[in-house]
């Protein structure tokens, strides 16, 4: 019998007026869990696969209720018929029945209790007896168990002295504390750092196997989900496209929408993509590097210590045109300090930039010849909300930079502004359209038409598709690496996503800790990398021993 | 169910990738729009905005409520009780005469025009100079920012009721109504400041400020086009919350008596001279005090309504 039987459960969220229509956020979904086995959930954002694991412990957010279907927790229903038992059950149920590894590791612990506080309490609400001594004996076998050394020492320690990994290993922790049949795990290592994830879920695996714990595991990524479960579910739109055991699904996806998925997870490919236009040929043939950097540091001065940090520490490199070159690395690693000492908005401790052969030096004295070296570097930022102004419609934002540069007339630049909005692949009705009314892959596509405005040589991405689902990261690479194709351009690819890496770079630069660790073309990197580092970030890509 | 491998039917065909579903027939929908539709939408706006109206009209044309003039005392038809006929004046006094003699109901409709204009001058020039000093330590920050606040922690320690008596108590012999209003807008700027430079710092780092920057676009023209028009918001709705306090803070001052003295119609010099006819007319100091908290009270519902409209995660939908 299972662990865990749901049929033909709906999450509906309603809009609270008659006028909008409520949001059916789950529709009709049917899974089991046996004991200790591994299942997956894996959709996009909106696909309902948070909603799925939070109805099952009854804790969806706002106006999120269950309105049919039943839920099956070890023999007993939860829920029948669209019924929910009272709060009561649910409050036995958490924590003792089904353990939760919430998604993000910062804000889940509460700032203001020491960490063995935070332990304790949940042990104690989920029926620990014992004297306090018996208590603090099991939060230290928690911790230690979940990962933690010195765990007597953490105790009396707070969160913000942990780092995220630490966070994670802590909710880690206290999900199993109380020996739940069935982990949750929504999310739970996205927020971190490759090397610290591939960490982190190697030890979640190793204890649930010996506690003997089912797990159900939430994620967006499907080489994640195949490495580390038994069976995918596949979730559009709420529904279940797709399930079956993890290998099946993936060597041999029957549905569309797995198919696509599939074929779009930066994970699983291994070759660097291919343009749909021909490569323009260079027409000058200009062999000479667009960008060369010699011994470049920049410290920044810690406060209240003498002693100075060194964010970017001599660091040499070329960027040859028209080719994309990826700075890889760990957030930390002085990637994204390279980019902002790059567009001259910081300023480097020593070392040399040189732009076309120029020193950047030079060119930032001299305020006309610093606004036309800005002219043709241009960055796309991360963040697809941050990245817009509110304010300007979508017309006057691709338009700025041309009225900056006082590109043209009235007419012309309203012109240019549909032929980038048409280079980007969106609509010319987009125009008089506000930002808060697009998608973030759409932003996104606004911020790239805002760049290319002017013409630009080369474009800083700093980290522009990490905040993107897959199927939107692919195509807004697809688009990048055609108009990379059709304009000539140059990129400089900042990210700590090595997968996405193979799709898009000619060359890699791999950081760590402020110096470069390794470098070479992307093929010769991923295949013969020679530095432990490299070698453990490419291990660290979840998924790439299934296919 | 085994691990059995279940596909749904290929029933409903996948949506293109990102698609862009906004119809070029579909109304454009900016922030500001929004913030309108999510105003007009809520109970709590239109009742204090009509409040309000009416008080605007009240206080732009009082003849049209009154035709006695609030200033026009007779002594002889002194403490008439509501509703009587002056046996001098020959005119109706609906809520009865003063001490002195004047029409308490004129007082009350001509005394709204103070109040109005004290809140009014006191509140746009406080939020200006609250919005220059906190834009300028929160956008350049360093030794201006620390200067900046410095000062601003200087006027926040003295309280406002306390430091305009003594400066009023300096500017004995200057122009009722504009020593007032000075007075109310030098303690007043401090919290608009500090809120506009908090704004700043949060929105100068945002992703399209450093767009621009790469842009090439100068320092200040950054400042003026996309760092306060994104800032601002919450000050406003902050103003408007201010005005009561400004209008109320007025009154106060003229009960203390170093504030508008009695040749202003208003209704704080209405409730101070009120005192001495507690006992025997106790509605002298009702009536005005009622005009003064719904005026009040109205103008925080504005303030209320307004940031929840431009905060969109209490925006009512």
């Amino acid at each position: 019998m299972a662990l865990l039987e749901v049929n033909d459960l709906h999450v509906t969220f309603s809009s609270g007026s008659s006028k909008e229509k409520d949001i059916e956020a789950v529709a009709g979904i049917s899974f089991s869990i046996e004991e200790g086995e591994r299942v997956a959930i894996v959709g996009e954002s909106g696909s309902g696969k948070s909603t799925t694991a939070h109805a099952l412990i009854n804790l969806l957010p706002g106006t999120g209720k269950i309105t049919s279907g039943s839920i099956k927790f070890n023999s007993s229903y939860y829920c029948e018929n669209g019924e929910t038992q009272a709060e009561k059950a649910f409050v036995a149920l958490r924590g003792s029945g089904i353990g939760l590894v919430p998604q993000d590791p910062m804000s889940n612990l509460n700032p203001v209790w020491k960490i063995g506080f935070q332990v304790r309490e949940t042990l104690r609400a989920n029926g620990f007896e014992g004297s306090k001594s018996d208590v603090n004996k099991r939060v230290i076998e928690v911790l230690e168990s979940a990962g933690l050394e010195n765990a007597k020492d953490l105790l009396n320690q707070f969160p913000h002295e942990f780092s995220g990994g630490m966070r994670q290993r802590v909710l880690i922790a206290i999900g199993l504390a109380s020996n739940p049949k069935l982990l949750i795990a929504d999310e739970p290592t996205s927020a971190l750092d490759v090397t610290v994830q591939k960490v982190i879920l190697d030890h979640l695996e190793k204890l649930t196997k010996e506690l003997g714990t089912a797990m159900l595991f939430i994620t967006h990524d499907l080489g994640l989900a195949a490495d580390r479960s038994d069976k995918i579910i596949v979730m559009y739109k709420g529904q279940i496209v797709e399930s079956g055991s993890s290998v099946e699904v993936l060597k041999n996806p029957q549905h569309p929408y797995t198919k696509r998925l599939i074929s779009a997870a930066p994970s699983l490919s291994c070759r660097r993509m291919e343009s749909a236009k021909i490569r323009k040929e260079s027409v000058e043939d200009d062999q000479s590097p667009i960008i060369v950097v010699d011994s470049l540091t920049k410290e920044f001065a810690l406060r209240g210590k003498r002693e100075k940090f060194k964010a970017v520490d001599n660091v040499s490199f070329t960027v040859n045109r028209s080719k994309t070159l990826a700075i890889v690395g760990e957030s930390g690693s002085g990637k994204s300090t390279i980019a902002n000492m790059l567009l001259n908005l910081l300023e480097p401790s020593s070392g040399t930039i040189q732009f076309n052969g120029v020193d950047v030096k030079e060119i930032a004295k001299n305020k006309k010849t610093l606004k036309n070296f800005r002219r043709l570097m241009q960055p796309v930022f991360q963040n697809p909300y941050g990245s817009l102004d509110p304010l300007l419609s979508i017309g006057s934002a691709i338009e700025e930079p041309l009225k900056i540069h006082k590109v043209g007339t009235r007419e012309e630049r309203a012109d240019n502004v549909r032929k980038l909005l048409d280079m980007v692949q969106l609509p010319e009705n987009l125009i008089q359209r506000f930002p808060s009314e697009l998608s973030g892959g759409q932003r996104q596509r606004v911020a790239i038409a805002r760049a290319l405005a002017l013409s630009p040589d080369l474009i800083i991405l700093d980290e522009a598709v990490s905040a993107l689902d897959v199927l939107v990261q692919q195509q807004i690479l697809t688009l990048l690496n055609d108009l990379q194709a059709q304009l000539g351009l140059t990129y400089l690819f900042i990210t700590h996503d090595l997968a996405v890496v193979r799709l898009i770079a000619d060359d890699v630069i791999v950081m760590q800790h402020g110096k470069i660790v390794e470098r070479g073309t992307t093929d010769d990197v991923f295949n013969n990398p020679t530095e432990e580092y490299t070698i453990n970030l490419l291990n660290s890509i979840p998924g790439k021993d299934i296919l | 169910m085994e691990n059995k491998h279940f596909v749904a039917d290929f029933a409903n065909n996948l949506d293109e990738v990102d698609a862009v579903t906004i119809h070029s027939s579909a109304k454009s929908v900016s922030a500001f729009s929004k913030t309108i539709y999510s105003l007009v939408h809520n109970p709590l706006f239109i009742v204090s905005s009509l409040i309000l109206f009416l008080l605007l009209i009240i206080a732009v044309f009082p003849g049209l409520f009154t035709q006695i003039d609030p200033t026009r005392c007779v002594i002889r038809e002194a403490s008439l009780p509501i509703g009587t006929n002056g046996e001098y004046t020959k005119s109706f006094h609906l809520l009865g005469t003063t001490g002195l003699g004047c029409d308490e109901f004129a007082r009350i409709i001509y005394g709204a025009r103070t109040s109005l204009l004290v809140g009014f001058f006191v509140m746009v020039i406080s939020t200006s100079i609250g919005c220059v000093l906190g834009a300028i330590a929160g956008y350049f920050g360093g030794i201006l920012d620390s200067i900046i606040s410095r000062i601003t922690d200087v006027f926040f320690a003295i309280p406002l009721i306390l430091g305009a008596v003594a400066l009023l108590q300096l500017l004995k012999d200057a122009d009722p109504f504009w020593k007032v209003v000075l007075t109310l807008s030098i303690f007043g700027w401090t919290s608009s400041a500090r809120l506009m430079r908090s704004s700043v710092m949060e929105t100068k780092t945002q992703e399209y400020v450093t767009s621009v920057r790469a842009l090439g676009m100068e320092k200040l023209t950054i400042l003026f086009k996309h760092v306060i028009p994104n800032a601002i918001s919450p000050i406003i709705a902050i103003a408007m919350i201010s005005m009561s306090v400004y209008i109320v803070a007025d009154s106060a001052l003229s009960f203390l008596g170093v504030g508008m003295n009695s040749s202003v119609v208003s209704w704080g010099v209405d409730i101070a001279n009120a005192q001495t006819t507690l006992q025997s007319n106790p509605g002298l100091l009702l009536y005005p005090s009622i005009a003064l908290a719904i005026t009040a009270l109205s103008f925080m519902f504005l303030g209320d309504s307004i940031n929840d409209a431009i905060d969109p995660k209490k925006r009512r939908r």
